[in-house]
């Protein structure tokens, strides 16, 4: 590799001598020290979870035990906590994907595909749990590849669900049209929230950042506002909680509603998000003044792209896809909207900057990222259900995976590779200065 | 003082920046370090002066191995260094700035009259005159880079590094600095003078070594021709003179009339400016940087509202149209600072190729890209234009500057125009590029084009206008033909009248309505 540096000093890039031939072993390895994204991520939650570990082990009250009996039966207090971890992933696993025996037993026999304790309900749920985060992780993602940090996806996701449940709950037409006529009036709820920043960027430099923090803590309370207006709450109840959707308004389960799972076409309306923005991203006209608008404003400018129209297209795409996660909850999930929707810990449209940035603000990306948070939130429902060990953990994990990713200068010390790149993040977090 | 470097290698990762450098500067004598940009100096500079570390080798003053870990102790050995870009405070006066982090003091205050009359001195040893109660913010580059030097033998340097000191001066504030430079010597100083400029070499330099790609090609002496010394720089023969037959020019396609432009803060910095590009014609833009050029350029293209004025292309009136309406209009624009304006250095070298015709058939239709046709394109743009990549997947940041720029001029000169508007197109290019991207302008205008140069190098003004127009404090001083020589053009590029009876032309800058008039001396 030496012999090519000082190429790289002048134009002298024809000379690069081709690449000696390897092995398919060592060439593997070259790609994992070279540190490609998909390994570092890999690598990233593997030590998220080890990390994980040590927290189940310094919080679990049986596992301090035994370590203070080290001395006398050190065995025992690494087995003790062996055993402790090992139960709370086998439970987070069990519980988010599947339980290898529980699914064996239904193989042979063909019971249990079905019901409340369906073989396939952690599945299940775990897909219901992601397909509002992809959709809103992806019009996060086409923001930060435009350069717009959309903080206010959760916002415009509440607003999704007002608007849809609005027409969801209100108008009474054949299913064929009130369905997608929901579908857009929540697409619509979140452009109308996205117009807001867009506007006061485009036309008076406000930073997004700001306008959508605030606006987030404005549609919580408007969410309040009209949940208790006659129009849109239930008939005769008194504490917040709307009327519930039509039937004809609902996203049906996707194995019938016997089926006991909760699976529903918003699965369909994610995987046709994530197919519209792998073409909107690479392919479309579009998407190619978003990214270059994103990767260099002023080069955009100078190569004729209209800064101000991009950014407010941009909010547009981005409000539009976050308040279609919105009303994709209400109606596949919830049928109803109440004051807690979408607030505090549910609030996915915060989750989706994370998952954004996990993926790379790639969609397919993003589906992993999706996949892998919902996975960990609800196995780590099941893992408090059957140890104890608190919920929050699963938090930890994804906090801390996160955090891995971001640095990847960490991941390339702890694991020895060679050059991590930081690709999206970078491109995400270059925002703020802008 | 005596300096020398022995066997100095500087690496970055796997790239060597300097291989083992030997280098003998004697005391009393002027030093070149002549290279093309990314040939190294500045890295070997960078550890002469204790910024950097060397991997191997070592540095020896007066005969004495040293090692010298930060500037501080650089400065302490009588090293002194003058920046490309100063480190000066603007706010300061002369005097303040020169005794800053060495301040004469009493009684807690600081000392002004001792102070002043250091400087006194300095500037009348070595003929470096300037008031040392100035504000630095309202002197001229060439006197900021006299305070940057008063600062540098404040700190009693004996060896002084001068980091491409006439990139930023005009051709009489060059001939000055010579001037101080050779008082320096008189005086015993060594000077460290590093270039890539070929008539500066010749004109002070008493040894001349040539670096490329970080290793040293040769040592040269002053009365080598410019042919000679380019060769060794570039380590191939390269053609100096930019070929031009004379042309006729046609119609005027870009006319502008009493441009009236804003800069950021308010203030009129493009002052009524009128000026005629004719088909077939080079009117090449002269003036030291900051007079206004890269604001007129900027409202030319639309990136700049224009106050008042009327700008027309090719008979169309484009004045404050929006920049996709004017690249439409048939405006090829090769932008000052390509990689903030003309390029997207994370994305790849095709898209790039493609920028701002995107939706231009066959990229794209109905409101998808075609893929295929961009990387037809790019694949042809690549060869035609020799453009040196590994593919055109490649990311454009990891091209040279010289490919970079060749990767705009192929995009721009691969759509119909009736105007290019290049501005800086050669800054810092490599010989090699400098070459080629001179030829393509040349055959555009062959090919009846009006193209308008905006340079702030002297030779490439001479070498490729037609016409020259030069531009001082946002006016235009006078509208030339370039055979009046580098002196006159210098003087207008101050401000000044023409000296002689070669200002035929000169006159025009006083009305707004006469340049669009022919030069005086029909080419043809």
């Amino acid at each position: 590799m030496t012999d090519q540096a000082t190429n790289v000093a002048a134009a002298s890039l024809e000379t690069t001598p081709a690449a000696p031939h390897r092995g398919p072993l060592r060439r593997a390895w070259d790609w994992y020290l070279e540190g490609h994204p998909v390994i570092v991520t890999g690598l990233a939650i593997f030590l998220g979870l080890v990390i994980g570990g040590v927290v189940i082990i310094l919080t679990t009250p049986t596992v301090l035990h035994a370590w203070s009996n080290f001395f006398s039966d050190p065995w025992n207090a690494i087995k003790v906590s062996f055993d402790s971890v090992g139960a709370a992933y086998r439970a987070m696993f069990t519980g988010s994907i599947v339980d290898p025996s529980a699914f064996w037993h239904a193989v042979t026999t063909g019971q249990g595909w079905t019901g409340g304790s369906s073989v396939l309900t952690p599945m299940s749920e775990t897909l219901t749990y992601a397909t509002p985060l992809v959709i809103a992780s992806i019009g996060v993602g086409i923001g930060f590849q435009t350069g717009v940090f959309n903080i206010g996806a959760n916002g415009q996701a509440i607003m999704g669900g007002i608007v849809g449940t609005y027409v969801g709950s209100m108008i009474h037409v054949p299913m064929a049209i009130h369905l997608p006529l929901t579908l857009l009036a929540g697409i619509l709820g979140g452009i109308i929230a996205g117009l807001i920043p867009g506007f006061l960027k485009a036309y008076t430099g406000a930073h997004e950042v700001i306008v959508t923090i605030m606006l987030n803590y404005v549609i919580v309370y408007f969410l309040t506002f009209v949940l208790l207006s006659t129009a849109l709450e239930a008939p005769g109840s008194a504490d917040g909680v709307s009327r519930t959707l039509d039937a004809s308004a609902q996203l049906p389960p996707i194995f019938g509603a016997s089926s006991g799972l909760r699976v529903n076409y918003g699965l369909v309306v994610a995987i046709v998000v994530v197919i519209f923005a792998k073409w909107f991203l690479e392919r479309s006209t579009m998407g190619f003044d978003f990214r270059v608008t994103g990767a260099n404003p002023r080069a955009a400018r100078t190569a004729g792209i209209n800064n101000k129209l991009i950014l407010i297209l941009c909010f547009v795409v981005s409000g539009g896809l976050a308040g279609l996660a919105g009303v994709t909850q209400v109606s596949g999930v919830n049928h109803y909207i109440d004051t807690n929707f979408l607030v505090g810990s549910a609030g996915i449209g915060f989750t989706a900057i994370t998952v954004s940035l996990l993926g790379q603000n790639k969609p397919i990306g993003i589906v992993w990222g999706s996949l892998l948070f919902a996975a960990l939130s609800v196995g780590g429902r099941q893992m408090q259900a059957q140890t104890g060990i608190p919920y929050d953990l699963a938090t930890v994990i994804q906090a801390v995976v996160v955090l891995l990713v971001a640095s990847p200068v960490l991941i390339k010390e702890v694991f020895r590779l060679r050059g991590a790149k930081t690709s999206g993040i970078q491109l995400a977090t270059k925002g703020w200065s802008s | 003082m005596h300096l020398e470097l022995r066997g100095v290698t500087k690496k970055f990762g796997s790239l060597v920046a300097n291989r083992n450098i030997n280098l003998n500067v004697e005391p009393g004598t002027i030093h070149c370090l002549l290279g093309e940009n990314g040939a190294g100096k500045s890295t070997l500079m960078n550890v002469l002066f204790g910024l950097l570390h060397p991997d191997e080798g070592e540095i020896l003053i007066n005969g004495k191995p040293v090692v010298i870990n930060n500037s501080g102790e650089a400065v302490r050995m009588g090293i002194g260094m003058v920046h490309q870009h100063f480190m000066l405070v603007p706010v300061f006066t002369v005097a303040e700035n020169v005794v800053l982090g060495f301040e004469p003091t009493r009684a807690g205050f600081l000392n002004h009259a001792e102070a002043d009359a250091s400087i006194r001195k300095a500037s009348e040893q070595y003929g470096l005159a300037v008031d040392p109660h100035a504000v630095v913010e309202e002197l001229s580059v060439g006197l900021q880079q006299r305070v940057e030097i008063l600062k540098a033998l404040n700190h009693n340097a004996e060896l002084l590094i001068l980091d491409e000191p006439t990139a930023v001066l005009t051709p009489q504030e060059i001939e000055g600095l010579f001037e101080i430079m050779r008082n320096l010597k008189a005086a015993g100083k060594s000077i460290l003078f590093i270039t890539h400029k070929l008539k500066e070499v010749k004109a002070v330099a008493d040894t001349i070594t040539v670096i490329r790609l970080g290793e040293v090609v040769g040592e040269a002496t002053p009365d080598m021709t410019e042919q000679e010394l380019a060769s060794m720089m570039v380590g191939r023969d390269v053609n100096l003179t930019v070929a031009k037959d004379p042309k006729v020019p046609g119609e005027p396609m870009l006319s502008v009339r009493d441009l009236v432009v804003l800069d950021d803060r308010g203030l009129p910095v493009v002052n009524g400016v009128s000026l005629d590009v004719h088909a077939g014609e080079i009117v090449a833009l002269a003036g030291v940087q900051g007079n206004g050029q890269t604001e007129f350029v900027e409202a030319l293209t639309g990136l700049r509202p224009a106050l008042r004025g009327k700008v027309t292309l090719n008979g169309q009136d484009i004045t404050n149209h929006t920049p996709r309406q004017i690249l439409n209009a048939g405006l090829g624009h090769v932008p000052e600072d390509r990689q903030a304006d003309g390029l997207v250095l994370s994305m790849s070298v095709q898209d790039n190729l493609v920028l701002n015709t995107p939706r231009v058939t066959p990229f794209a239709r109905r409101g998808t890209r075609n893929l295929k046709s961009v990387r037809t394109n790019a694949e042809e743009r690549v060869r035609d234009f020799d453009i040196r990549t590994t593919s055109v997947d490649a990311p454009t940041s990891s091209l040279s500057g010289g490919n970079q720029q060749k990767v705009i001029v192929a995009r721009e000169l691969s759509r119909p125009l009736s105007l290019l508007i290049a501005a800086q197109p050669t800054r810092g290019l490599d010989v090699g590029s400098i070459e080629y991207v001179h030829k393509r302008i040349v055959q555009e205008r062959d090919e009846n084009r009006a193209v308008l140069i905006v340079s702030s190098e002297l030779d490439e003004v001479l070498a490729l206008g037609d016409r020259v127009a030069v531009m001082f404090h946002g006016q235009i001083t006078g509208i030339v033909d370039p055979s009046v020589g580098r002196e006159n053009i210098g003087l207008l590029m101050t401000g000044s009248q023409m000296s002689d009876d070669n200002a035929v032309t000169a006159p025009e800058a006083e009305t707004t309505t006469a340049t669009s008039e022919q030069p005086a001396e029909d080419p043809s």
